[in-house]
């Protein structure tokens, strides 16, 4: 219910924005969304772009759940991807070999730079936003310098080279099926992930202690769990899950990693958690919902004078008002006080007659 | 006709569906001193909160010296001359005393303060009233009791002529509670008059003029204080006969099953707490630690269960040395806890009864199995605590456990920790906030535990509860012990003197 | 070697000033009890006003007017900015962590959009402030070469900032009062404070200082508003934790700062960094700001009701 509501007032944010474009919302909004789900490519495409937002969501929330708010995952998707990078361009083996080398390496880079700042913190509370951060420009610094000295493509400064096929999680098949799309094997790795999580959280002895801690960590230490180890063992799952989020992303999506930018998907992780209240299979709608706005944008500026920034806009007004679901929340009893009375005042009359 | 200097009449307040205040009127004399008596949650801080402008009163009305007033802030209330000591110091830790008094009625000089002025008229306040303050320390270095002093001078500083006291002496030795109500009459004798919240009778015998007795948000009765006894004031109060005494037959005690030795512990700022502490409970016996909060209680709790590292000494368990165990290990070991903070440390409040009820023993079998919890074993344990110990939910063991009533809350970690089946029960404070059912109720359990050959260990600030349910008592003071005797020897003024610092005879260190 | 340091100076005092300028905001959002992680983005909103007053206003009034108009349409606009944190956290009682960081997203997206809405590009390069020697100054022995020659005027403005902020926080019953809410806002509301007011004025405070900040950076050091700040808001953050919260012990950690991401951009023009790995230099603030953290960040005086519920009463 919150999160229809904050959807409901980004968009009415998104159209106001779109106004003083000097531009019709309604139109807008449609070629935003026909941008992004019209035909079975541009559907498809949308739904690969997703998987990495599927994945960072699923890291955002999963932290979430054990009380931290990883806003490192930008930096985890850089060096999971890095990792994986490196070894795509540097190995030479059969396919099912590379692939799980790339998919071991995402998950180690991004494990590491996950497990840093819950050490930090369960070490010497130090606040995991502002170490993210820190860790995130790092990240983007040395995936900057790293494939600019090692890995340059031939023709542009800032990109890598391209993944060789054999690496790559993309599948002609699959590309073909979909009408020439992005859509490829990270939506197997994102589906999977996601059961692992809920399984992991809801069955599991971990899950047990991590969300334990998340919610209470005085009650927790008290029961005996160990607090400083749950902390920095969410972290470094939350960090794997972006990591792979790399993977998808750099060797999915897209056929190379492309140096001094910050992936955006990462942040709007957070969106995606938020929105779906840290529900696992919520984050996979959240994700593909989010997508629609990023893949659309491009349609929609192409055929009206609105800047593409409109949905990261649309997104981070969403992200408020989840985040001040309170309002929300309290003005929902009075809402629904008021349908009620309205009701029964409807069935009195009828009654009456 | 008297004229009251305050009067307040058929004050309802409700919070939700819970109505606080029923129509309660309470009236207070000159230079009177009236004590609101009532058991916790019966509406006496609401109401008084009322009175001190924290609360608006849903409905009634309220005469300060005859004319009719609306009290919507503490501010009004600090002009109309009420003033209220709170039970919760609202004293910033690090702010000096005066900075602590004068916050909201800065004086100024120019756009800065004029502290050094404040000072001075602080000064000469404390000296007039006996309260013995310097006005240049720091809240967080000054005792408790000073503290509750700087409270006291608030009030004075603002020119009150009625002051609030709630339940003050919760935090006081029986040495400076008898220092307060000598300052309570002063403060009489200047003029002024008092209302005393408390549920302690004894206090109310002895200071008190009239008393107004509130039971679930109503009025029972104003009684004079000189006409009733603590036992009929105790019956108005909790609305049926109640028996003091705990039924408790004696017993001899067996082998020791808690061994402390040489105990020193670091409190949690920096120096040392708990001092050279040696102490051994058997099964089969209450050992009760008598002390005032702060006094190394919680030390000593924290060290053994594990929570915090001692600096050197040992603790022991059925013989095994646990001095350098991790908690899991000493819950293992056959140790119980029920903690001093229900919500902080005792449950998860977003889990459900059932999850809290596992929350020491999930990763053992049947619980769980491979990492993997078994659902169903934890649900019929949950279910058999819940029964056995008259846990009242809405949903059963679904509940979140955050919804349960106070009461309720403490019976389920109760009985979490007792149906462990543990070697050595530490209890702190386990009646704290509850009503006088749900006491006798832990009561007898804790009894029982002792009964069937268990080794207790109880912390309690309440000096009537470690004197009815012990059957030793050590008393504790400044971190160290200051004596030891055995309950049916014992009586308040003994224990209370050896709270204080005083070294009693019964004591084996000095 | 003191060459290079006479020559780093006015660079890193141009890198201290603006986020000098953020801490002290943050210093009286954090210690009035609101956790303020969108500096950042307030920051950026700073940025962008000085930037396009510049673009807009320069050609009629020339660029140092246009500048200082920049600056305080920044101040005005990082006030109104800031009301919406002040609105989740203290109306809404949202967690303040998570507000701060929409703060932070909404003000990257919105500034670009705005800006390529209007000026056509995301990207708005103006000219820096001239920088000034002070006279008589000049020429005091060391700290004349390195802090008063070379300066910009802005770096007195903040300066003089800093001076009101620390005699208000210290000296006045407002500032009590605001560090009363950032301890122990129960007291303060027993003294019949109205604790929400005071933490409105904190945000919004913090508002004005990092948009501030931002608009300086813009026409100083950075010379173009392109809607990031690089993390300068995070290193605002970093030095209220190593400062302690306390005025001037955050002014020494800006400077330190300051020096350090100076040291991470020239150095590769110095020969005598020559040897040392580029990736080094170019994270080593972001490095050393991990390593303030770990040290001061366990015995933390941060306010002590820093992002806790509180029941703000409306009687």
């Amino acid at each position: 219910m919150v999160s229809i509501c904050a959807i409901l007032l980004g968009f009415v944010a998104g159209a106001v924005l779109m106004m003083t474009s000097s531009s019709n919302p309604l139109s807008g909004f449609m070629y935003l969304f026909q941008g992004g789900l019209k035909g079975v490519s541009r559907f498809c495409n949308t739904l690969a772009y997703a998987v990495p937002l599927m994945l960072t969501g699923l890291s955002v929330s999963f932290a979430f759940q054990t009380g931290l708010f990883n806003i490192g995952a930008p930096g985890q998707m850089l060096i999971g991807g890095i990792f994986a990078t490196s070894l795509a361009l540097t190995l030479d083996m059969p396919r099912v070999v590379m692939l799980a080398i790339v998919i071991s390496a995402a998950i180690a880079g991004g494990t590491l730079w996950g497990a840093i700042p819950g050490l930090l913190k369960a070490k010497f509370n130090v606040n995991e936003v502002v170490s993210g951060i820190m860790l995130n420009w790092i990240a983007y610094w040395i995936v900057y310098i790293t494939i600019s000295d090692n890995f340059k493509s031939a023709t542009i400064d800032t990109e890598s080279q391209a993944i060789p096929g054999a690496a790559s999680l993309r599948e002609p098949f699959l590309t073909r099926l979909t009408g020439g799309s992005n859509l490829n094997l990270g939506i197997l790795i994102a589906l999977i992930a996601t059961a692992l999580v809920v399984f992991i959280l809801a069955k599991t002895v971990m899950g047990y202690e991590m969300k334990a801690v998340g919610f209470n960590s005085s009650a927790a230490e008290y029961g005996g769990i160990n607090v400083a180890k749950n902390a920095i063992l969410a972290m470094a799952i939350s960090g794997a899950l972006s990591g792979l989020a790399g993977l998808t992303f750099y060797m999915g999506y897209s056929n190379n990693m492309r140096i001094g930018i910050m992936p955006s998907q990462g942040f709007d992780g957070i969106a995606v958690a938020l929105l779906a209240n840290s529900n696992p299979i919520g984050v996979l709608l959240s994700a593909f919902f989010f997508a629609i706005l990023q893949t659309g944008k491009g349609f929609m500026n192409a055929m009206m004078p609105i800047p593409p920034e409109i949905a990261d806009t649309i997104i981070a007004v969403i992200i408020y008002f989840a985040a001040a679901s309170k309002l929300i929340e309290i003005n929902m009893d009075r809402i629904k006080g008021f349908v009620l009375r309205r009701m029964g005042k409807a069935k009195a009359k009828k009654g009456g007659q | 006709m008297e004229e009251y200097v305050v009067e307040m009449r058929d004050i309802v307040k409700s919070f939700g569906s819970l109505r606080a205040n029923d129509n309660i009127s309470l009236r207070l004399r000159k230079g009177e001193i009236l004590a609101l008596l009532g058991e916790n949650g019966a509406g006496k801080s609401t109401l008084m909160s009322i009175l001190f402008g924290l609360y608006k009163a849903d409905s009634g009305s309220i005469f300060v010296r005859g004319s009719k007033v609306r009290i919507t802030s503490p501010n009004v209330a600090n002009e109309l001359g009420i003033g209220m000591v709170h039970q919760h110091f609202k004293l910033v830790h690090n702010f000096t005393v005066t900075e602590n008094i004068v916050l909201g009625l800065e004086p100024q000089k120019g756009i800065s303060m004029n502290l050094k002025g404040a000072a001075e008229r602080i000064r000469t306040l404390s000296q007039k009233y006996g309260l013995d303050v310097d006005p240049n320390a720091k809240i967080e270095n000054i005792s408790v009791g000073m503290q509750q002093r700087v409270e006291i001078l608030k009030m004075l500083y603002r020119n009150a002529d009625v002051l609030i006291f709630d339940e003050p002496t919760a935090v006081l030795t029986p040495m400076e509670i008898r220092e307060l109500i000598a300052i309570m009459r002063g403060l009489i004798s200047e003029g002024k008059s008092i209302i005393l919240i408390t549920h302690k009778l004894g206090e109310i015998k002895e200071v008190a003029d009239y008393c107004t007795i509130i039971r679930r948000g109503k009025l029972v009765d104003t009684v004079k204080v000189s006409d009733a006894t603590q036992q009929k004031m105790a019956e108005m109060m909790v609305g049926h006969e109640i028996s003091f005494v705990i039924d408790k037959k004696e017993r001899e005690p067996g082998p020791p099953v808690l061994t402390v030795e040489n105990l020193s512990v670091k409190n949690t700022q920096g120096s040392l707490g708990l001092t050279d502490f040696s102490l051994t409970v058997h099964s089969g016996e209450i050992v009760g630690i008598a002390g005032v909060d702060g006094n190394g209680q919680s030390e000593l709790v924290e060290a053994v269960t594990g929570l915090c590292r001692s600096e050197k000494g040992s603790i022991t368990i059925n013989g095994q040395d646990i001095t350098r165990a991790s908690i899991a290990q000493r819950i293992h070991k056959g140790i119980s806890h029920i903690p001093e903070d229900r919500q902080k440390r005792g449950l998860v409040p977003d889990y459900t009864i059932e999850e809290n009820m596992i929350l020491e023993v999930y990763g053992q079998p049947p619980f769980s199995k491979h990492g993997l919890l078994n659902k169903k074993e934890i649900r019929a344990y949950a279910r058999k605590i819940v029964d056995d110990f008259d846990v009242r939910s809405s949903a059963g063991v679904l509940s979140k456990a955050g919804t349960l009533s106070g009461g309720n809350q403490q019976k389920a970690i109760i009985g979490r920790e007792l149906q462990k089946q543990p070697d050595l029960l530490i209890a702190v404070q386990p009646t704290r906030g509850l009503d006088v059912g749900s006491i006798e109720y832990i009561h007898k359990r804790i009894v029982e535990q002792r009964d069937a050959g268990k080794a207790v260990l109880l912390v309690s600030l309440e000096l009537d509860e470690v004197l009815q349910l012990s059957d030793r008592i050590v008393a504790i003071n400044a971190g160290r012990i200051t004596g030891e005797i055995l309950a049916k020897d014992a009586d308040e003024n003994q224990v209370g003197l050896m709270m204080a610092g005083v070294r009693g005879k019964g004591n084996p260190q000095s | 070697m003191w060459q290079t340091i006479e020559q780093m100076a006015p660079y890193a005092v141009g890198y201290t000033i603006p986020i000098l300028a953020a801490a002290l905001g943050g210093l009286f959002s954090e210690r009035s009890g609101i956790i303020n992680i969108g500096l950042e983005g307030l920051m950026v909103v700073g940025s962008f006003v000085g930037g396009i007053s510049v673009y807009y206003f320069g050609p009629s009034m020339g660029n140092l007017r246009a500048a200082w108009l920049g600056i305080l349409l920044a101040m005005a606009a990082g006030i109104l900015f800031s009301v919406l944190h002040a609105f989740a956290s203290i109306n809404l009682g949202a967690n303040q962590t998570i507000s701060g960081t929409a703060i932070n997203l909404l003000a990257g997206a919105l500034v670009l959009y705005i800006s390529r809405r209007f000026v056509g590009t995301g990207n708005i390069v103006v000219n820096s402030m001239t920088r000034v020697d002070i006279p008589l100054g000049k020429d005091i022995p060391i700290i004349g070469s390195l802090f008063l020659t070379d300066t910009y005027p802005t770096t007195w403005f903040v300066l003089a900032i800093l001076l009101i902020g620390w005699y208000v926080i210290e000296k006045t019953p407002f500032g009590l009062r605001l560090r009363a809410c950032g301890e122990y806002p129960e007291a303060a509301d027993a003294a019949g404070i109205n604790v929400a007011r005071i933490r409105y004025a904190g945000v919004l405070i913090s508002g004005a200082l990092a948009g501030l900040g931002g608009a300086i950076y813009t026409v100083t050091t950075a010379g173009q508003s392109n809607g990031s700040v690089d993390g300068l808001g995070f290193l605002a953050l970093a030095g209220l934790i190593f400062g302690q919260w306390r005025t001037f012990r955050v002014l020494a950690a800006m400077l330190f700062f300051g020096f350090a991401v100076t040291l991470a951009q020239i150095s590769m023009l110095l020969p005598s960094f020559a040897s040392i790995p580029p990736l080094a230099l170019k994270v080593f603030p972001y490095v050393v700001t991990l390593l303030a953290l770990v040290v001061f960040s366990k015995s933390s005086q941060a306010p002590r009701a820093e992002g806790r519920e509180f029941a703000y009463k409306k009687n």
